[in-house]
């Protein structure tokens, strides 16, 4: 289910490292040095309360693949899950949006609240949920169609749009994904012609075009290189000024580098949910302590 | 560590041989019987043989044509639609179980008995009588197992990012199987279904007693209901009862039908060629 990814060295907290970053791209290690982009969220500091989640259980069959989870995941931050793999951060993430629906033989108890209302309530309209709570994937799925196509896919279903709020929504949407202007001269193209970084920022357009609130990523970056994988961090760092932001990660570097707050997933079990600052440099629990300092997992 | 009884380069050779022949042994009976009925036959194919105005093949050309387009027509949408049920909406267990074993059997069953089947229920029951019609659902229930595996398979190819990335932007089932799951196993249902009409075309039992007949003074059908001449059963007749026919019109005829059931089969192939230049 999971790959392991390479990155699972003892970790350095130290996030401006520069070990890690890609070379050969001036502006993006520009950007990477600005010190005036958008910091993490210092202690004390606190966002609004976007979801929550109360004593939530989600079981494949017999098995218990989440044992009661509780947690507070706030607007305009970014939230990272981290833990082995097969600890239930996926799992997790998709009940957020109610894409283990989709998966027979799962059920869900306890609560999950979207702005303080119950998103598992029977009668709950997924269409509009999934709108507000958008996803990513680990493997870049855009549709086989054209990039423009891709964008406008999801408005679509709602709406017959107009040629100029068609192009009005897929201009906005590729530049708050950081790709219009890569592909500004080939949006009829196939979207399948991109490289495998530019199809998830497509992605990452896609979701965008129904106007989340709520930005779910699982694992965005794992199957991309470095290169891309910055970027795709730069963007998520530019778009949480917006939306919140969950990320489940295998890259430690990475749940440091961009995340306000991490939490840590043992065998189902959020073991520690703190700031990340906190997390990495100093957990209250041995295990993640163990985890962050890459002696297991 | 003891070597190996042969070396591996030695394995390659003969395994490359033994499937190389296995190869020619399977293409043999095709291109065989081909030329067998083309050496019997070629003194009696010539444009006289389908365009004559008395005895021409002509006739029974365009029966088959109306009877597998019919059949198509028939069974496309009742196949499809039963392998997007089955494949995207129906909920593992035993009911769905007892469906498929259901479908898997219906294939099984000797086309004869699709034909008395036909006879009793589209010309005696619903009383169509012995016509287009009634040969085409017979022929189309024929071919309904085939097309719904081959849907089926095909569907089953889509991968399940494509869905979930649907699904994730708020789409429906529906309108995640209409926009990204069909279009996308087009070119594979397409395929099943020109190849389960290429296999309708040459069938000579479903149509024995529920469309076709040997000789009509008005060969040509003008409405579902008339009756028809059709290629299998000309054959069948022409080789076994009809007196007087010689024997190279009969291998030439036996060359025609063959030669129209490849010919849909290379327009499956082309079609399949075509539509599966993309990737996910």
């Amino acid at each position: 289910m999971e790959k392991d990814t390479t990155t699972q060295a003892p970790i350095t907290p130290d996030i401006t490292d520069s070990a890690e970053r890609p070379t050969g791209d001036p502006d993006f290690l520009q950007a990477a040095l600005d010190p005036g982009r958008t910091g993490p969220v210092q202690s004390g500091e606190e966002h609004r309360v976007k979801i929550e989640t109360r004593d939530l259980r989600i079981f494949y069959g017999d098995f218990e693949a989440i044992k009661g989870v509780d947690v507070t995941l706030r607007d305009r931050e970014i939230t990272a899950l981290i833990g082995p793999s097969g600890c239930g951060k996926s799992t997790f993430l998709r009940s957020l949006n109610r894409m283990n629906d989709e998966i027979a033989g799962t059920r869900t108890e306890g609560q999950v609240l979207l702005d303080g209302e119950s998103i598992l309530a029977p009668g709950t309209d997924l269409v509009s949920l999934r709108r507000r709570v958008g996803m990513v994937f680990q493997h870049p799925n855009p549709f086989p169609m054209s990039i423009y196509n891709n964008v406008v896919y999801g408005p679509r279903l709602q709406a017959r749009l107009s040629r100029t709020e068609a192009d009005e929504i897929v201009e906005r949407s590729l530049r708050g994904a950081a790709l219009w202007d890569e592909v500004k001269d080939d949006l009829h193209k196939s979207a399948l012609d991109l490289s495998g970084g530019q199809q998830q920022r497509l992605c990452i357009a896609r979701t965008l075009a129904v106007g989340p609130e709520v930005l779910l990523m699982d694992e965005p970056c794992s199957a991309l290189d470095p290169t891309a994988t910055f970027r795709i961090e730069e963007l998520m760092i530019e778009l949480k000024e917006h939306l919140a932001i969950v990320i489940v990660t295998h890259n430690m570097y990475q749940a440091s580098r961009v995340s306000d707050r991490t939490g840590f997933f043992l065998l189902g079990e959020l073991v520690e949910f703190d700031l990340t600052t906190k997390i990495f440099e100093d957990p209250e629990d041995e295990r993640t302590d163990a985890y962050v300092r890459g002696r297991f997992g | 560590m003891r070597r190996r009884w042969l070396d591996p380069r030695v394995q390659e050779h003969i395994a490359f041989a033994s499937l190389w022949i296995v190869m020619i042994v399977v293409s043999l009976p095709v291109v065989g019987i081909m030329g067998y009925m083309l050496y019997r036959g070629a003194s009696a194919l010539d444009w006289q043989l389908i365009a004559d105005a008395e005895e021409g093949l002509l006739p029974a050309i365009v029966g088959t044509t109306w009877l597998v387009g019919l059949t198509a027509l028939i069974a496309a949408p009742l196949g499809v639609g039963a392998a997007i049920y089955l494949s995207e909406y129906a909920r593992p267990g035993p009911l769905l179980r007892i469906i498929r074993l259901a479908i898997i059997n219906l294939a099984g069953v000797p086309s004869v008995v699709y034909g008395l089947f036909g006879l009793a229920l589209f010309v005696i029951m619903l009383g169509f009588g012995r016509c287009l019609a009634a040969g085409a659902c017979t022929l189309a229930l024929l071919v309904l197992p085939l097309v719904i595996s081959a849907s089926e398979e095909a569907l089953r190819q889509i991968p399940a990012g494509l869905r979930e990335g649907s699904l994730a932007l708020g789409a429906s089932k529906w309108q995640t199987i209409r926009r990204v799951v069909l279009p996308n196993a087009l070119p594979g249902i397409m395929t099943g279904l020109i190849l389960s009409i290429a296999r309708a075309a040459g069938e000579t039992a479903p149509i024995l007693f529920t469309a076709a007949f040997y000789w009509l003074r008005d060969p040509y059908p003008n409405s579902l209901f008339d009756e028809i001449v059709a290629m299998p059963y000309q054959l069948y007749v022409m080789a076994s009862e009809a007196p007087g026919v010689p024997i190279e019109k009969k291998w030439a005829t036996a060359f025609v039908l063959v030669a129209l059931v490849l010919g849909l089969n290379l327009v499956a192939i082309v079609v399949r060629a075509r539509l599966r230049r993309r990737r996910w």
